[in-house]
């Protein structure tokens, strides 16, 4: 019988045929399968439940199931929720969704807002043939295929022929009675548990097995699927086993017939990488095998299941080969080994440069094919880099002396140029020759000799096969030759040609000179040399890594992610030149002309940065630059570049969202065969974005800015209470105790910076995510510890509360003192401009304060604090070490450690130097701390975009004066583990986004500012309608 | 019933042997006649509470003759099929002139002023019998997307209310005489699924077979759906009820339509219909494609082999459908993949 496809949508098509693959269904997005999916749920904390679905479709699930069961949560509610909440998501939106529920009107109500055609999972004979036939035809009316368990009145399908009569009666009622096209119809078997001690369970898996085979031969058209996780439910607590068990299992279901499952990747091990003693048990068991497989397994478990709970180091790798040695301590990222096994290889190679390009790349492969399946995880990626870096570091005094020549004639060592059976007769010669040279070699070699020229180092007399050449640059495989004949043996009187043939067919340059040229015209025999030093090919055997440049851009200081990605793509062997921070666009520019480099990396994190990296796209476009410009960084974003920096620079910038996508967007661009084709997808899709920003641009209403501050956050000043601060003025704090803040840290940020999503602590016990997670916990910690014993970060802060008002809506004034007199500064603050619903205020931080007007005394506060003093030369000095990972690290803690401060002398504020919530209880949770009375609004952060807001502040604290912190010509600061910002301590004060403002507001903005029109939009163009 | 049969029997049957053609725009004919506020109220809305002009459905009670005439012109220009003056004809987009409780009147007057002449037509030359096709707009709301920027989780309209109105329209266009539907126009499937459930429902409940058309409507380069599916996945999510044709229409011109109809043309087993915009719009928003230079275009599809009907969408005038009549008339029909 010919079969129809089982065609399926979400906004892009999947199609299943005899062809396809075994199709990956995610799983994560189901509240009974995922405790955090749940809580999410629960929380409806929509946002993070999104992510988790975006996570699986960017993991490669081809279908996302979702399910909404669970006796807490308004089912249907929650199903079309989230439904709708994922249309509006196109990358999670495009493939096909899998209503999951065991309530039908949970499953009517999904179908009824999905576009594409879905998969129902499920429904079955359970209730009987009518209401089977009922719920067959509704989905077959509202466009989705089905999956049909092997259930009926009796009960769920346990046996075989169970399995055979349920299928059976199924397809015929829904093929025949209803209607429905087979290739829509998709069973689920019942995978059951295996090796569970009871005797009748030893067959479930060959049941399940053999029965799909049988449907797949007697039911046309029809899919195979299943719940994989049920098999090994036995093992819980041991991965080890249940991964093997679920990898043999699905190798074998899979040969059946089986071609979907719901499966979580994480949870399978590769079937070829089960070790042989326990794919043998395993086998046993699940193909049911042996009478006591089930004895036997178990015992085995418990000796895989010891090792890892003792965490006894396993060593049974270094019996392995040595490829797949190396390959495991890069993708285990061990280093204990390394150079023990780099050494080995060295010595197997013909060149040390081979170790690397095979060797190291080989396992360098597996883990970049881990990391961009999503097997492994970006601080697992770290670590291999460090491998990676220490062993490079040790081949590469080889390497370099390896440069210095060209393979010996006879293959063997760089050094041995000689022909081995005429070397002793020729040493003797040359040595003689040595001592008796021309008064022009005299010459030459005085110039030449001890690196003098430009570094580059000669040797004179040098026998290379059975020439004695006169001096040679080895590196460069430059021979000079200064008048010929007479240094050669008499025996073997070759003439120059000849001999100049057969050096240069060995790899070398040769140039000549006569006597006359080096005694007369020392000077251009000089730079004839140099010219040709310079102008030579490279070495052979040095396959030259592609070379990237990356930089953090002028006026910002932030270099965490930058410092991943380098890390990342440096252990893809690609050579970084890193630039740093608070780079010059100049100074990128002048390095990428020099290096010539084939791609240009820039990382920003904070606004100004973006208009730094426009300014660049438009600077390498004048200067007619044709490499690709990556744009990185937490404020970068897909639509800002495609709208802002991608039409500047006609030949090609991509948007690199993070790092593990860093790896593919390089190789990519490099890929000499694809790269044209790349970028100019890139550019269409950019194209795409553009439309679509400016059409939906357009469609966005404003409110002029008169009518905005009609629309303020209304407060009764009338009837407000304003308490009085306790401490007016500015404090200083110095070698602040760091241990005190450690509990203050808040983790989930700092998961992150790592790309390990989710929140603090949950993700800690993640099932996708939660092992690395904890490992990296484990790292911080240590390394927190270290920190703070030996005082190697210093933090310091400075605030000050003052008598304030709001003058004209939108400016508050700081006093001098409490007459109110004199004014100390101005903060300028900007408004709300998008049209509100009914009810819904325009709101500008200025109304948190009580206006002048109202003759209340108001106050406002401001704050620096930082942790970063020390940051950098710590980092340096792990960086120097090859040790990657702990300068991240330290990166990333003084970080958390800035931001814990901030928390902390909040805290400190509220209670006791403004003192208005003196009883406040300190509870480090994100839920609680919302509650808290007052803010701390950052300038450059939402509610205060403008980042120039950050001068005033400094003038007002003389924070560089107080504690030493900077600001850079961007306003970024400097150390970058420092935060700043205002105290509004009113009820009413909240956190909001500023969104888009019009033109108006940032010409009146400029004129409160006193500032050209040109630099105010500058700084404000991100928040520019 | 048994005579709707006999159609579907026969439209299937005529479909194998030739491509036939759908009539042009509606709205464009309109406005060539100039209705006031007054023509469109006529008498019997004189004192109708909200402006009517601009609402073109309701010309089939209010100035019938026009629209007889229009449906005249593009029959005599050689469409087989001419769609009813009921675009705007559901609950849902007449609650902008509230004129939702004349729905039903609505579709039921404009099918039978189609279905009047279009009998005329295959009175006088049996060799070519006519079609009306009901006409189902995409309503003025969508069903997968959210109105408001803020809340993409929010709705304007469910699926529920969209089915009800679409089934209410659909019965009327079917007691009125329509001999197919046309669920035109798409741009949320949503929309367009909710639609051919209510069909399906009355299929079921009066035992009825009524063929029916779906045309998508791909909103720009980006070859989407305004809601966002590529034009193969539109055709997935709307193929699960036998339908007489699958194709596209409106927003683009034939020439920027070809490569999604080609895509719908080799994936689907339908019979295929186009009916596109007279190109695209100009700086003052007309479409100005002639009719020869539109022709032409369609003579691709013709060539590559893939359409069954095709008509006019947007600026499409009867001159339009007769310069197509004149190149579709030496071509054989699209055979579907099976």
């Amino acid at each position: 019988m010919d079969c129809k496809k089982l065609k399926l949508s979400g906004l892009e098509p999947l199609i299943i045929d005899e062809n396809s693959n075994f199709i990956n269904i995610g799983e994560r997005t189901n509240v009974a399968g995922s405790r955090k999916f749940l809580r999410l749920i629960k929380e409806e904390n929509y946002d993070e439940a999104l992510d988790i679905a975006r996570h699986q479709v960017e993991g490669g699930a081809q279908i996302i199931d979702i399910n909404m069961d669970d006796g807490l949560i308004d089912g249907k509610k929650a199903m079309v929720d989230f439904m709708n909440l994922i249309a509006a998501e196109p990358d999670i939106a495009r493939v096909p969704i899998m209503i999951d529920s065991s309530k039908w009107e949970i499953i009517e109500a999904g179908l009824q807002v999905a576009q594409g055609k879905c998969i129902v999972n499920s429904i079955s004979l359970k209730e009987g043939e009518e209401n089977f036939i009922n719920q067959a035809t509704l989905i077959k009316r509202y466009g989705a295929a089905a999956i049909i368990m092997a259930f009926d009145e009796v009960g769920q399908a346990d046996s075989y022929e169970r399995r055979l009569e349920i299928t059976k009666r199924s397809y015929d009622i829904l093929v025949n009675k209803v209607g429905f096209p087979p290739q829509d119809i998709i069973f689920d078997l019942n995978i059951f548990p295996v090796a569970t001690g009871m005797d009748e369970h030893k067959s479930n898996a060959t049941d399940f097995i053999d029965a799909t085979r049988w449907v797949k031969e007697n039911l046309p058209c029809v899919s195979v699927s299943g719940g994989l996780s049920n098999v090994s439910f036995s093992f819980r607590g041991n991965n080890t086993v249940r991964e093997a068990m679920h990898s043999v299992f699905l190798y074998h279901a899979i040969q059946a017939g089986m071609n979907m499952g719901i499966v979580n990747p994480t949870m399978l091990e590769v079937y070829d990488e089960i070790p042989k003693d326990l794919l043998e048990h395993v086998e046993d068991v699940i193909l049911n095998r042996r009478d006591d497989a089930t004895e036997r397994l178990l015992e085995f478990a418990e000796t895989v299941k010891g090792t890892k709970k003792e965490q006894i180091i396993d060593l049974s790798w270094r019996k392995k080969s040595l490829q797949d040695r190396i390959t495991h301590a890069l993708v285990k990222g061990v280093d204990a080994f390394i150079i023990e096994d780099i050494e080995e290889a060295r010595q197997n190679a013909d060149e040390p440069v081979e170790v690397i390009e095979n060797n190291l790349m080989t396992g360098m492969s597996v883990v970049g094919a881990f990391f961009g399946s999503g097997k492994m995880f970006l601080p697992q990626v770290v670590k291999s880099a460090r491998v990676m870096k220490k062993a490079v570091a040790y081949l590469t005094p080889y390497i370099e002396e390896m440069k210095e020549a060209p393979k010996s004639p006879k293959g063997t060592y760089h050094w041995q140029t000689a022909n081995p059976v005429l070397y002793g007769l020729l040493k003797d010669h040359a040595k003689k020759m040595r001592n008796q040279p021309t008064e022009a070699e005299s010459l030459l070699w005085n110039v030449l000799n001890g690196k003098q020229l430009e570094g580059y180092k000669f040797r004179r007399q040098h026998i290379i096969g059975e020439y004695i050449i006169d001096f040679i640059c080895l590196r460069e495989n430059l021979i000079i030759e200064v008048d010929g004949l007479i240094h050669q043996l008499p025996e073997n009187k070759a003439n120059d040609k000849e001999r100049t043939k057969w050096l240069e067919s060995e790899g070398y340059r040769v140039i000549r000179f006569t006597n006359k040229d080096v005694l007369t015209n020392l000077d251009f025999v000089l730079e004839s040399i140099l010219k040709t030093l310079k102008a030579l090919p490279l070495g052979v055997g040095r396959a030259e890594a592609a070379k990237i440049l990356m930089a953090t851009v002028k006026g910002d200081v932030h270099d965490i992610g930058k410092n991943i990605v380098s890390v990342v793509l440096s252990c893809n062997n690609y050579k970084i030149i890193d630039l740093g921070v608070m780079v010059p666009p100049e100074k990128i520019i002048e390095a990428a002309k020099k290096e010539s480099v084939d791609v240009i990396g820039l990382s920003g994190l904070i606004t100004p940065s973006l208009d730094e990296m426009v300014f660049l796209a438009k600077e390498m476009e004048r200067q007619n630059f044709k490499v690709p410009l990556l744009i990185g960084g937490a404020t970068t974003s897909k639509a800002h570049t495609a709208v802002k920096i991608d039409p500047e620079y006609k030949y090609g910038v991509v948007h690199v969202l993070d790092a593990s996508k860093a790896v593919t967007v390089v190789g990519d661009l490099l890929n000499k065969k694809n790269s044209e084709k790349y970028l100019k997808n890139i550019k269409e899709d950019y194209k795409k974005v553009r439309k679509g920003f400016y059409s939906r641009a357009k469609k966005k209403e404003f409110l002029t800015l008169v009518e905005a501050r009609n629309n303020k956050l209304k407060i009764d000043w009338v009837n407000e209470i304003i308490p009085t601060p306790k401490f007016i003025g500015t404090k200083v704090f110095e070698k602040i105790n760091l241990k005190k803040l450690i509990d203050y840290i808040d983790w989930t940020p700092f998961f992150r910076t790592w790309e390990l999503h989710g929140k603090f602590p949950e993700i800690l016990t993640d099932e996708k995510v939660g092992e690395e997670a904890t490992k990296l916990f484990t790292d911080a910690k240590m390394m927190l510890k270290r920190i703070v014993k030996n005082n190697l970060l210093e933090a310091k802060a400075v605030f000050g509360i003052f008598p304030a008002n709001t003058v004209d809506n939108d400016d508050i004034e700081v006093y001098e003192n409490s007459f109110r007199e004199s004014v100390k500064a101005n903060f300028i603050t900007l408004r709300q401009q998008g049209k509100k619903r009914a009810g819904i205020a325009n709101i500008a931080l200025a109304d948190f304060i009580a206006p002048k007007e109202s003759k209340k005394e108001d106050y406002i506060g401001a704050f620096c604090v930082t942790a970063g003093f020390g940051t950098d030369e710590l980092a340096r000095e792990f960086e120097a070490e090859h040790q990657d990972y702990e300068a991240i690290m330290v990166k990333a803690i003084a970080d958390r450690l800035a931001e814990a401060l901030a928390e902390y002398l909040h805290q400190e504020v509220r209670r006791q130097f403004w003192g208005y919530a003196s009883d406040e209880q300190f509870i480090n949770n994100d839920l609680v701390k919302e509650k808290f009375r007052g803010i701390r609004p950052a300038p450059g952060y939402p509610s205060c975009p403008d980042h120039t807001e950050k001068r005033t502040i400094w003038n007002l604290l003389k924070v560089k004066e107080n504690i030493g912190v900077k600001l850079t010509e961007g306003l970024s600061m400097w150390p970058a583990a420092s935060v700043s910002g205002y105290y509004f301590a009113n009820k009413k004060s909240k956190y909001f986004g500023l969104g888009k403002i019009t033109k108006e507001q940032v010409q009146d903005f400029a004129k409160r500012k006193n500032m050209k029109i040109d630099e105010a939009k500058k700084w404000l163009s991100p928040n520019l309608e | 019933m048994g005579e709707k049969r006999l159609i579907m029997q026969k439209i299937e049957e005529i479909l194998k042997e030739k491509i036939l053609i759908l009539d042009g725009a509606m709205g464009t004919m309109i406005q060539q006649y100039n209705f006031t506020e007054e023509d469109f109220r006529g008498e019997r809305f004189k004192d109708f509470p909200v402006p009517l002009k601009g609402n073109n459905d309701l010309l089939s009670i209010t100035q019938p003759e026009a629209i007889r005439e229009i449906h005249k012109k593009y029959l005599e220009a050689g469409a087989d099929i001419i769609e009813t003056n009921t675009f705007s004809g559901t609950t849902i987009a007449m609650a902008d002139y509230k004129m939702e409780d004349l729905v039903y009147e609505l579709n039921y007057e404009s099918a039978k002023i189609a279905k009047e002449i279009a009998n005329e037509f295959t009175k006088n030359e049996p060799k070519k019998p006519r079609f009306v096709a009901g006409s189902m707009g995409p309503t003025n709301k969508t069903a997968s997307m959210s109105p408001e920027v803020d809340d993409p989780g929010f709705r304007a309209i469910t699926f529920e209310e969209l089915k009800t109105a679409y089934k209410q329209q659909a019965e009327a266009l079917i007691d009125g005489g329509a001999d197919l539907l046309l669920v035109e126009t798409v741009f949320d499937t949503l929309n367009a699924k909710a639609a051919l459930f209510a069909i399906e429902e009355i299929k079921s409940e009066r035992k009825i077979h009524i063929p029916v058309m779906v045309s998508g409507t791909i909103t720009d380069a980006s070859g989407r759906t305004l809601s966002g599916q590529t034009a193969e996945a539109f055709l997935i999510s709307v193929s699960h009820i036998p339908l007489l044709t699958v194709g596209l229409n409106c927003a683009l011109g034939a020439k920027q339509l070809t490569p999604y109809l080609q895509i719908i043309s080799d994936k689907t087993s339908f019979a295929v219909s186009a009916h596109p915009n007279a190109g695209l719009p100009n700086a003052f928003g007309e479409y100005d494609e002639s009719p020869q230079d539109m022709a032409e275009q369609i003579k691709e599809y013709l060539d590559k082999n893939l359409v069954n009907i095709v008509g006019g969408c947007c600026g499409t005038t009867p001159d339009h459908i007769k310069a197509i009549a004149e190149v579709v008339k030496d071509y054989k029909p699209r055979i579907a993949v099976q």
